[in-house]
């Protein structure tokens, strides 16, 4: 049982200018479930692309071993033949092709004249998906399902090859708590299977919770490799090991002193923009200035729904209700009027609704409120940049220059210059979706530092989050979100993780 | 009060490096041309073909009547790649272009040679024509959500018929005098010389000029504001440059027929719309939404009104396009400005501009544009036949995009 499957050792990959690994040695047991931690850059994506082949035998130093035997992969199908298969952070599967033909993709049951055998690969999927406790028409196309069984799908693909070592990137980053926990239960089955399974994740709670062992990376070189199985490591001590010091919290403190309401809804309903249901049902909600307020709920809750028809009615359709800004209804009907009103949102996936990738920090700084730069429609170039300049020197954002691509920073860094370009158009109101969603320990310390700040500087913060410790650590209120109705309203202190999450699922059960 | 921790208490030490950073590498030529490879890769491309075919053509590619005939010949195409690459940066297309220029030819015909109305009865209904068309792929782009590329197809296909229509099927021909000036007009002999054209150059000094005093209040603007500027010679060498070609042109210019009226206009726009792309809040909202549709969405940008506009003003270029090339062909005709659009989005392109949109510069494309024009009149001048032009230009329009890809993977796998 204790036998090395994989071993990597004094592993050393250079790009132009960067070490991205230095002498890293990675060695996985047989049948367990190892955990890589690291912050984001670490160099754990490097360390497993080098594993899976992407980089190919020669581009690095150091040797692989697998089962016993040196290896040199020069491809992914290198790794996959022998059974390595990796599962990445953003999932690929086809999503209009069905349950079994994304499984069986470039890997078909082919039957009699090298035609495909539709009802083997069918049976076979059906197969496969009730061994990941999927229970799916294999013929359903993969787009309606959600990511939770999505992930599950890839899980089934990777089965259907005869894995041996699954790889899986931050596997719950996309989860919520229900699906996470059903993820996490797959791979105790699947290891009890024998499958051998490398796990990279930011979750400590989950790593604490299924690792047998953790290596933990820390600028491209190993730091250590803890043995989980007694039980005794706890997430302190993977953080120590992250980031090479003690965070002496999580979470800054912060003295609480609410002033006058700013912000509140009155009986908020917003419809789905296709299907005809309430994706929020009658809200109503209030924050006052220098207060964080929490939103918590399950995925599909309505959370961001309920966000972002707030934010000029940038969703869904049919909305009623009133809003009030210092006490005045307002009708914010278009993103722009929002912005001018004095909401801002900084969504929960950057990537895709936050930042112009392709563009410098300065362009995406300015984007929202570019007017206040402009005299007749006249950009000042050079006021443009002291404030992005001065973005970047408060919010600590790590770049050479104002000019360098937003899309080559890393997740924490992006998301400091979503923050800058919010700050900038001086809003009274900042709803923050998922604002640490997959970015690195130390740098969420930041974020909750600058939210700290910005309370302290009198404004109202609403606070969207799947992490129930970190409402908890950050918040004076939080709202429960439940299936589009709001459950509960708590204060802060004395709340627990178990009454949020009672409230969390209030309405699920009466409804089903 | 908030009790903050270490992370944000080292402001003094991230101000210092953002000093350091505003002084990186800035009177080293060498790094401002690495830096802006995908920008500065066109214009070494394009001296490098102006080189080879001046080589080639023993030096006739670049005399005085031969730099003429190609600003008048390549001018429609480069006005239609101004409102083009405009279209490419918001992530649209416009492939009804050379329809547009032949409908808006045939409208000012028909008012002027038909109706005998005078040229600018003809020059304006061409460009309100123009707007119109524009006006109406708007509509269809911004407010219906149709794909630009369906839209414009449907476009060509419709206004090609209406141009037939309107021409009944026949060509019209010739325009009076005055229409033709638009496209073969010169002004010279305003003040006279000898042997040369003195207006010509003195239009250009005063150019030059005008181009000194921006750029230097540029770089006082900059240092005021305390970004990075060249070094003082560095600065003066450009100036210099600049002058130096901008003069050799207008003197060459001056010794063959004097300053084309084309050329004012395409100076003219150019100039605007290049300052228009980059420092105005419309222009930069073009590149927001190319960059991340969504992303402009949720800033702010009035994404379906930018939309609607770039579609007007593309109308609007295509019929001054459809003036000039009417006015230089001296007629219209059922079949004019066919394939025009491919030559503008191949300009577009060329210069720099991206497939996926959010990258592109109006410049950028002019320099396209030239290149093209300077290779389709190197290989003209050297008597290469039709069918091989072709194939040369295909292979540049391919190599540049290939280039331009082959640059964005490499930004890539810096990370």
């Amino acid at each position: 049982m204790n036998e090395v499957l994989l071993e990597m050792r004094g592993i050393t990959k250079t790009f132009p200018g960067v070490k991205a690994l230095e002498d890293v040695s990675l060695a996985v047991r047989r049948g367990e479930i190892h955990a890589i931690c690291g912050e984001n850059g670490a160099g754990k994506s490097t360390l497993m692309k080098v594993l899976s082949g992407v980089y190919p035998s020669g581009s690095y130093d150091g040797g692989i071993s697998f089962d016993g035997r040196p290896v040199h992969f020069t491809g992914i199908r290198d790794s996959e033949a022998v059974g390595i298969v990796i599962i990445h952070q953003e999932l690929a599967l086809v999503p209009y092709l069905s349950i079994a033909e994304n499984i069986f993709l470039g890997n078909e049951r082919r039957g009699r004249g090298g035609l495909i055998d539709w009802n083997r690969a069918n049976a076979e999927a059906r197969e496969l998906l009730t061994s990941v406790g999927l229970d799916e028409n294999p013929v359903s196309p993969v787009i309606q399902l959600g990511v939770g069984k999505q992930q599950l799908v890839e899980i089934a693909k990777a089965l259907s090859k005869d894995v041996r070592l699954l790889i899986l990137d931050e596997p719950t980053a996309a989860l919520n708590d229900v699906d996470s926990a059903h993820l996490l239960d797959l791979l105790r089955r699947l290891r009890d299977r024998g499958i051998t399974c490398i796990m990279i994740s930011h979750k400590l709670s989950e790593i604490t919770a299924i690792a047998d062992s953790t290596t933990v990376i820390r600028d491209g070189r190993t730091v250590e490799t803890l043995d989980m199985t007694s039980g005794e490591v706890t997430q302190e001590r993977i953080i120590r090991g992250m980031v090479g010091r003690d965070l002496e919290s999580f979470y800054p403190v912060r003295d609480s002193d609410p002033g006058p309401e700013v912000l509140r809804i009155e009986d908020w309903t917003v419809w789905h923009p296709v299907q005809p249901r309430k994706v929020v049902d009658g809200a109503n909600l209030s924050v006052r200035a220098g207060e964080v307020v929490g939103i918590a709920g399950l995925m599909g809750a309505g959370r961001t729904e309920l966000a972002m028809s707030v934010f000029g009615r940038s969703y869904g359709r049919n909305i009623s209700g009133r809003l009030y800004l210092h006490g005045k209804q307002v009708r914010a009907r278009t993103v722009a009027e929002a912005i001018s009103s004095g909401i801002a949102y900084a969504t929960e996936d950057r990537k895709r609704y936050g930042l112009n990738l392709i563009a410098d920090v300065r362009a995406n700084v300015s984007a929202a409120a570019l007017g206040k730069l402009a005299r007749a429609g006249w950009v000042n170039g050079n006021e443009e940049i002291k404030v992005a300049e001065r973005g970047r020197r408060e919010m600590n954002i790590k770049t050479r220059t104002v000019l360098d691509t937003v899309g080559t920073l890393s997740g924490g860094n992006q998301q400091k210059v979503v923050l800058s370009k919010w700050l900038f158009t001086d809003p009274d109101v900042l709803i923050l979706d998922e604002p640490t969603r997959g970015i690195d320990v130390g740098a969420k310390f930041e974020i909750y530092t600058i939210i700290n700040r910005l309370v302290a500087e009198g404004k109202a913060v609403i606070v969207i989050s799947s992490e129930l410790p970190e409402l908890l650590g950050m918040c004076d209120r939080i709202y429960a979100l439940s299936a589009g109705r709001i459950t509960g309203e708590l204060p802060v202190a004395g709340a627990t993780q178990e009454e949020l999450m009672a409230l969390m699922t209030k309405e699920k059960e009466l409804a089903g | 009060m908030t009790s903050t921790k270490p992370s944000v208490s080292t402001e003094p030490a991230s101000a210092d490096s953002a000093s350091a950073a505003l002084h990186v590498g800035t009177s080293d030529p060498l790094t401002l041309i690495m830096r802006n490879l995908r920008q500065s890769g066109i214009y070494i491309a394009f001296v490098v073909i102006v080189a080879l075919f001046a080589f080639l053509t023993d030096g006739v590619l670049l005399s005085p009547g031969n730099i003429t005939n190609i600003v008048l010949q390549y001018s429609y195409i480069l006005v239609l790649a101004i409102g083009m690459v405009i279209l490419i940066i918001a992530g649209h297309i416009d492939l009804s272009v050379g329809s547009i220029v032949a409908l808006t030819g045939a409208v000012s015909a028909v008012l002027v040679i038909q109706h005998g109305q005078p040229w600018w009865v003809g020059v304006l209904a061409a460009v309100a024509v123009g707007i119109a068309v524009g006006a109406w792929h708007g509509f269809w782009v911004a407010y219906v959500g149709m794909p630009a590329f369906i839209v414009t197809l449907a476009g060509m296909l419709l206004f090609r018929g209406l141009t037939m229509q309107v021409l009944d099927n026949v060509s019209l021909s010739p325009f009076p005098a005055d229409y033709q000036k638009v496209a073969s007009g010169f002004l010279n002999g305003l003040l006279g010389g000898q042997g040369y054209d003195a207006f010509t150059l003195l239009i250009a000094a005063i150019a030059v000029a005008g181009y000194a005093v921006s750029v230097f209040r540029t770089r006082l603007a900059r240092i005021r504001y305390e970004q990075p500027v060249e070094s003082f010679p560095l600065f003066v060498a450009r100036v210099l440059v600049v002058a130096a070609i901008v003069m050799y042109f207008a003197w060459q210019l001056a010794h063959a027929r004097g300053l084309p009226i084309v050329l004012i206009i395409l100076a003219v726009l150019v100039i605007a719309y290049g300052l228009m792309t980059k420092s105005t809040v419309f222009g930069r909202q073009v590149y927001a939404i190319g960059g991340n549709l969504s992303a402009a969405m949720l800033s702010g940008v009035k994404v379906r009104k930018v939309n609607f506009w770039i579609f007007v003003n593309m109308g609007f270029l295509a019929g001054v396009a459809g003036v000039i090339y009417s006015s230089r062909s001296n007629g219209a005709q059922p079949a004019a400005g066919n394939m025009f659009e491919l030559d503008a989005i191949a300009a577009a392109f060329i210069g720099g501009a991206a497939v996926a949109g959010g990258v592109g510069t109006v410049v950028g494309a002019m320099v396209g544009g030239l290149i093209m024009a300077v290779m389709s009149n190197g290989m003209q001048l050297m008597g290469v036949d039709q069918s091989t032009q072709s194939i040369v230009k295909g292979l540049v329009l391919l190599l540049a995009v290939a280039f331009d890809i082959y640059n964005k993977r490499r930004a890539g796998a810096t990370r």
